[in-house]
């Protein structure tokens, strides 16, 4: 589905040009001309969404760059400056701080789309693995930008999770002091947090263009699971998904504009508006929503060094996922035993992001401990023995004689006249 | 084998492309480490390292925190009940058995004098960071009468030992000395 275009432009400027850097068969091959599933429903959309969601929190944070001050003694204030004294600050603010929990949860959307239609699975195993690197980088950026504000949650949500890193035995604590630049999170900390948290955006940039790189090279998966057989399987990516994308990048955009104008701290923690003290610790920590899952799995485990590598594993098992799922059907829809136990799976996840919210303490503690279990064991046991004893249902033939089968009785639906 | 050459042998050209490969990946490890370095506490932040306390104020049962190296540190004047709770608890029941007072031996273990001040047993001074991610203990609280972590519930006792909770060690002691009846130097 890649191969090198055959566009030949009209203007003689035009084939002038493409001669010597072919721009516009690049577009037209990728972005145009692309040929796509036609059955492609909206959870199908949602990379199109990722992709605006990152053009935004680029366009938002660099605005507030020119604004912010990274030093402890003044960071804080600079935010403040923003909200109050730089025009449309507060929107810029807003915009960015919302836009990274909209990123999530549209990220989130996303892996839970590839997992039920086994998006994961050959010949598309680099493209997920790329996809859970992109993860990977989204979580440190986020991260790192939470602490720039320099409140408390920021100062000692920082300091909670670099700490992390002091439970490796022996590299431990040089590790954690080399992080910081000194003997706790201070200002060298903050600058270098600073510094990253510019940079990743334009890496995951960068990581972007490979993820959508690896997914030209065998074409989009579909709801159906079953492979393009031929060009009546396909349309144009323009104007048909350029349309549709562009739909449900609209709704999602109404969806972030309801946080941004009228919760904007809906999904903030109130004790961040109070400057960074590193003698006082407030009584409840916790980090942003979007990592509550992990940090459940964190305090569920009573050993701080098994914690760690728990917390870790729980994400860096996905990259395992494509050869944990024995099942070559790649569709949940035509899986109905795998079927239950997804949704069974996202309930866990759901279970966990509460626990992590909640104080560690008696039943808390107990429950995310099951939970975590059931985690997994839903990789390592359940999908891996799914997929050898479910029966399957059977697949059709082609992806236009699907999407003709499911047309065909609103047609005879039809009154005849 | 080289593309360079057809025949069996190494050549001299195989043995130069090796040695150019092996010095360029030596040259780029080496220009790497001033970037990892620098990541290092610079000199400003190492020089910090001492601050001096006035203990006269602090009456008994009372405590305080300084900052030092950017991080909290306690300094606690202990009621003769405080102590005598530290002294009664035998050394074999504690999870962390040693001292971790940087001015004794390593292996010292984690009796109630090895963990107080040297000859003014009433006073005791430590980290006021949790020794399982990093925050600052509550004074005054927990199970023992001594510290308590608010954010994952490890409860310290009245000597700074670890007794319940993720914790893995006792908060450790500085170094320090008391350089007049009244004043202690950490660092």
């Amino acid at each position: 589905m890649s191969a090198p275009s055959t566009y030949q432009p009209k203007s003689a400027l035009g084939r002038w040009f493409e001669e010597r850097l072919p721009l516009n068969g690049f577009v037209r091959t990728h972005l145009l001309d692309y040929p796509t599933p036609k059955n492609l429903n909206y959870w199908w959309t949602f990379g199109g969404i990722l992709t605006t969601m990152l053009v935004v929190q680029i366009i938002s944070g660099v605005t507030l760059v020119m604004h912010y001050t990274p030093h402890t003694s003044m960071a804080f204030d600079s935010v403040e400056h923003i909200m109050r004294d730089v025009n449309y600050g507060w929107l810029l603010r807003y915009v960015h701080s919302n836009g990274a929990s909209m990123f999530f949860i549209a990220v989130y959307i996303h892996i839970l789309r590839g997992m039920y239609f086994g998006s994961y699975k050959a010949p598309r195993e680099v493209l997920w693995m790329i996809g859970v690197l992109i993860y990977l980088v989204m979580m440190a950026t986020g991260f790192m930008g939470y602490v720039l504000p320099w409140g408390q949650m920021s100062f000692w949500g920082a300091k909670v999770i670099t700490n992390l890193f002091s439970a490796f035995p022996f590299i431990g604590e040089p590790l954690v002091t080399w992080l910081w630049g000194g003997f706790t999170v201070d200002n060298p900390t903050l600058a270098r947090f600073f510094s990253l948290h510019y940079l990743l955006p334009f890496v995951l940039v960068g990581l972007v263009g490979l993820h959508i790189w690896a997914l030209h090279v065998p074409g989009n998966s579909n709801p159906l699971g079953i492979s393009v057989r031929s060009n009546q399987d396909t349309v144009p990516f323009h104007p048909y998904y350029t349309f549709k994308d562009g739909f449900a990048i609209l709704v999602f955009l109404l969806f972030f504009s309801f946080f941004v104008f009228y919760a904007p701290n809906y999904l903030g923690h109130a004790i961040n508006y109070e400057p960074a003290n590193p003698l006082s610790t407030p009584a409840h920590i916790v980090p942003e929503w979007y990592y509550l899952p992990f940090y459940a799995i964190l305090r569920g485990i009573p050993h701080k060094l098994l914690g760690v590598i728990a917390m870790f594993s729980s994400i860096f098992l996905l990259f395992a996922l494509p050869w944990l799922d024995t099942s070559r059907v790649r569709s949940g829809t035509y899986r109905p035993i795998f079927k239950q136990f997804f949704w069974l799976f996202v309930l866990v996840c759901l279970g966990l992001g509460y626990l992590g919210s909640q104080p560690p303490e008696g039943g808390y503690v107990i429950a995310a401990r099951i939970l975590t279990a059931y985690y997994f064991l839903h990789f390592l046991v359940i999908l891996p023995l799914i997929g050898l004893l479910e029966k399957p249902r059977p697949l059709p033939s082609s992806i236009s004689e699907a999407v003709l089968a499911k047309k065909s009785p609103q047609l005879e639906a039809q009154p005849a006249e | 084998m080289s593309s360079t050459t057809d025949t069996v042998e190494a050549s001299r050209r195989d043995f130069i492309f090796i040695a150019t490969g092996a010095m360029t990946a030596i040259g780029a490890a080496g220009a790497i480490w001033p970037f990892v370095a620098q990541m290092n506490p610079d000199a400003s932040v190492l020089a910090l390292s001492t601050v001096e306390v006035d203990i006269s104020p602090i009456a008994e049962g009372q405590g305080i925190t300084v900052k030092w190296r950017g991080n909290p540190v306690f300094v606690r004047h202990r009621t003769p009940k405080e102590i005598e709770e530290a002294r009664s608890v035998p050394v074999e029941d504690l999870p962390d058995p040693y001292a971790r007072n940087a001015n004794l031996p390593e292996s010292a273990p984690a009796t109630d004098e090895n963990r107080a001040a040297k000859d003014k047993p009433q006073y005791i001074l430590m980290m006021g960071v949790c020794t399982h991610l990093g925050c600052v203990p509550l004074g005054d609280a927990g199970d023992y009468d001594g510290w308590f972590c608010p954010c994952h519930g490890s409860h310290y006792d009245t000597a700074g030992r670890i007794r319940k909770g993720p914790a893995p060690e006792n908060l450790p002691i500085p170094k320090f000395e008391l350089v007049s009846d009244t004043l202690i130097r950490v660092g």
